[in-house]
């Protein structure tokens, strides 16, 4: 016992270590690049994000707002709303020009309602240069048109795998599998050990919409080619619905009515053997008073999500963006906010405080401590570089946020997966449904 | 000035106006803007155009939304049967004289008094999967060997929400119907058993016709309240497994706000009106309006 925490205190120094060393490296280009904004005299702002999902994130971000206001004397009120309630708050405040003048909102909010945005285009240049540049998702939901930022990339909470180590190796595997096959046979290998996983396949948003992409995606499915015409019912998606029947049956019972919070549930108690999640699972367990719940933290791990036939790295987690809205009266010190929150002095911290819940969207803080201190944490590094906008290949905008919202891809997947439909019936019906979005 | 404040009509309409102000601002508005949203190809964030009926086909064409007309109809219709007779029931018994009587009422209403999200919760963890207490109980006893899937098959699901709006509509029927049961003077029984009326006799000779009006208040407030049910859906399935769950209340929501069609949205729940509006119609000229209410006789 002693020994690993000598260990981890070996790890935690490195990390520090190599935190302090951090801002060295980007000196060169901080002053390549120029910076020029005032606030307005007198300003105040009111931030709306959505409420945290591990304690660290709010503690460290409410530092950061302190310290914000003990630099330039602009005071900030924030206030945090469940993450799926921000998205109607702030369609309120972009329809009525009344509201909070920073929304931290989701997915592609931000592609609603454009022209009620600031243009932050200098701002994210700034920053782009400064930190090694976007990843290419950031810029699919935040710079439509090719050339106008109208929101500040926050960054996005992964959607990986989570697994028990002991129990995947009892039934024959050693690492987690990188291929679609090699992932079922494990699932197969795992009900027959009676240690069964299992995944949403109920109306939540988070969950069941992040693997269910996945699965389409990664046998080649799509929801809309790049001209925003359905092609959902395809082959490619067929294959992907009947993996999903064959894979439905090693699931634990109950998964066609999880919510969003079920996996965490049966996962920390022992039910579950795989199931995919944000790291919130690892952090709930590291950091529960449960001696039970606690001494799960040593087997659990993360994996990327297997690569199916379609060979690229497909994954959808959820896309965290923050917008400044033109009503407000101090869009000079909105920006000045969000640069600074974006800076490596504040980010960086708060990726550490959040055990990189939510993976920075710029290249730069892919050196950041958290992602080498503990290797567990390592696949949620490339959460936001690897993610796939729901709207995929199409153009982000009503149509693709109203099919996300309706849960047409989580409920083609459960009506083929629990065999209510066939895969094909599956497929026609929700190219049928998305079709009806896509054709205004 | 004071020949107006004089004059009662004048001075009726200006105690009246502040009353009418709230309902216009509160009630008008935003039933005239919904109508009218449901016109109009609204989006967040975007003002809509006059589009007719356009909302209102494309709802009629889509299976979701007829499976959820489906779903409303069938989740009030037996929900307000079966929370008529266990409230009328419940009310029968608590109309006794039972010991602890003003205690045993009150605690009857608590289901209704708990904010309907935490009683949704609690039933959330009733109905878990991994975790129902029920599905834990049936298997210790050794009577089931694997838990009920409560919310994940279809109509299990229906029948599971169903339960939980019972659980929580039916102390408001059984205490209003109670008030109801104890303005009908005693003599009336007293005088129906002199006659020789057996117990049933006077329940369906003397209690239910003097209840009736009672009865339609209670029902058509049920049948609205059910009808446009929201929280505990959403907390329970979000409408799933399958859109089984669904209401036109929680779909109208999902496709208006966070699907962002508030057009669409609107037109969903415009199309709840004519239901209601048939649901009061019938309990106002069916139930209410009985002839011997004012002074005749029924034919």
């Amino acid at each position: 016992m002693s020994n690993i925490k000598r260990r981890d205190l070996l790890k935690a120094g490195a990390g520090i270590a190599a935190g302090a060393a951090a801002p060295m490296i980007w000196v060169k280009n901080a002053y390549a690049q120029q910076w020029n904004n005032t606030p307005e005299k007198g300003a105040k702002l009111r931030v709306l994000r959505w409420s945290r999902f591990v304690q660290g994130d709010i503690d460290q971000y409410m530092k950061n707002v302190q310290a914000f206001t003990a630099k330039y004397g602009i005071e900030v009120r924030v206030d945090s709303e469940s993450w799926e309630d921000v998205r109607p708050k702030a369609a309120v405040a972009a329809n009525t020009g009344a509201g909070p003048d920073i929304i931290l909102g989701t997915y592609d909010d931000a592609n609603l309602y454009p022209e009620k945005l600031v243009e932050v285009t200098d701002l994210c240049n700034y920053l782009g240069k400064k930190y090694g540049g976007w990843y290419p998702a950031c810029e699919t939901y935040l710079k439509p048109d090719g050339k106008k930022w109208i929101g500040v990339p926050l960054g996005a909470t992964g959607s990986m795998m989570v697994y028990r180590e002991s129990q995947i190796k009892a039934a024959g595997f050693d690492s987690f599998p990188k291929d679609t096959d090699g992932f079922l046979k494990m699932m197969k290998a795992l009900k027959d050990k009676g240690t069964p996983g299992g995944f949403a396949l109920g109306h939540a948003t988070g969950d069941a919409n992040t693997w269910c992409h996945w699965l389409v995606w990664t046998f080649g499915g799509k929801m809309v080619d790049t001209s925003n015409k359905v092609v959902l019912d395809s082959p490619e998606t067929i294959r992907a619905l009947e993996y999903a029947k064959e894979l439905y049956g090693t699931f634990i019972p109950g998964t066609l009515s999880w919510l969003d919070p079920n996996n965490n549930k049966a996962f920390l108690d022992g039910q579950v053997s795989v199931t995919n999640n944000g790291i919130s699972i690892y952090y709930a367990a590291k950091n529960s008073k449960d001696p039970k719940i606690n001494a799960l933290q040593s087997d659990i791990n993360h994996a990327n999500y297997p690569a199916g036939p379609a060979g690229v790295s497909t994954a959808c987690h959820l896309f965290m963006n923050q917008m400044i809205f033109k009503y407000t009266k101090y869009p000079k010190a909105a920006k000045e906010f969000l640069r600074f929150m974006m800076e490596d002095e504040q980010y960086g911290a708060w990726l550490q405080a959040g055990i990189g819940y939510t993976a920075q969207p710029l290249a730069a803080y892919e050196k950041n401590p958290i992602w080498s201190v503990d290797p567990k944490h390592t696949p949620y590094r490339d959460a936001c570089k690897q993610l796939r906008p729901a709207g995929y290949a199409g153009k982000l905008g009503y149509a693709s946020a109203g099919v996300l919202a309706d849960f047409i891809i989580v409920d083609m997947v459960a009506e083929a997966a629990s065999g209510s439909k066939s895969p094909k019936e599956a497929a026609e019906r929700a190219q049928k449904r998305a079709e009806r979005y896509y054709k205004v | 000035m004071h020949k107006l404040l004089d004059n009662k009509n004048a001075l009726g309409l200006l105690f009246m106006l502040p009353a009418g102000a709230l309902l216009l601002v509160f009630l008008t508005y935003p039933l005239g803007l919904g109508t009218w949203l449901g016109f109009t190809d609204a989006k967040i964030g975007r003002t809509g155009e006059w589009i007719g009926l356009e909302n209102f086909q494309f709802l009629i064409g889509d299976s979701v939304a007829r499976l959820s007309l489906f779903n409303t109809l069938f989740y009030t219709i037996v929900a307000s049967v079966l929370k008529f007779v266990l409230g009328l029931w419940l009310a029968l018994l608590l109309n006794r004289s039972l010991p602890f009587k003003s205690f045993l009422r009150a605690i009857v209403l608590l289901p209704f008094i708990v904010p309907t999200a935490l009683s949704a919760i609690a039933f959330w963890w009733i109905y878990d999967s991994q975790f129902s207490v029920v599905s834990w109980t049936l298997v210790k006893m050794g009577l089931i060997d694997r838990y009920i899937d409560f919310l994940g098959d279809p109509w299990m699901a229906r029948a599971s929400v169903i339960i939980a709006n019972i659980w929580r509509g039916v102390p408001f029927v059984a205490i209003s119907l109670l008030a109801g049961l104890q303005t009908i003077p005693p003599s009336l029984y007293e005088a129906s058993s002199i006659d020789g009326a057996t117990p049933w006799q006077q329940f369906w000779n003397v209690t239910l016709p003097l209840l009736t009006p009672i009865i339609a208040v209670v029902m058509t407030f049920s049948v609205l309240f059910t009808f446009t049910d929201f929280q505990l859906i959403y907390v329970l399935t979000r409408g799933g497994p399958l859109n089984a769950t669904h209401l036109m209340a929680t779909l109208s929501f999902q496709r208006g706000i966070p699907g962002g069609a508030l057009g669409e949205g609107a037109a969903l729940a415009m199309l709840m009106v004519p239901f209601l509006l048939a649901a009061i119609l019938f309990s106002y000229f069916g139930l209410q309006r009985r002839a011997w209410q004012q002074g005749g006789s029924d034919k």
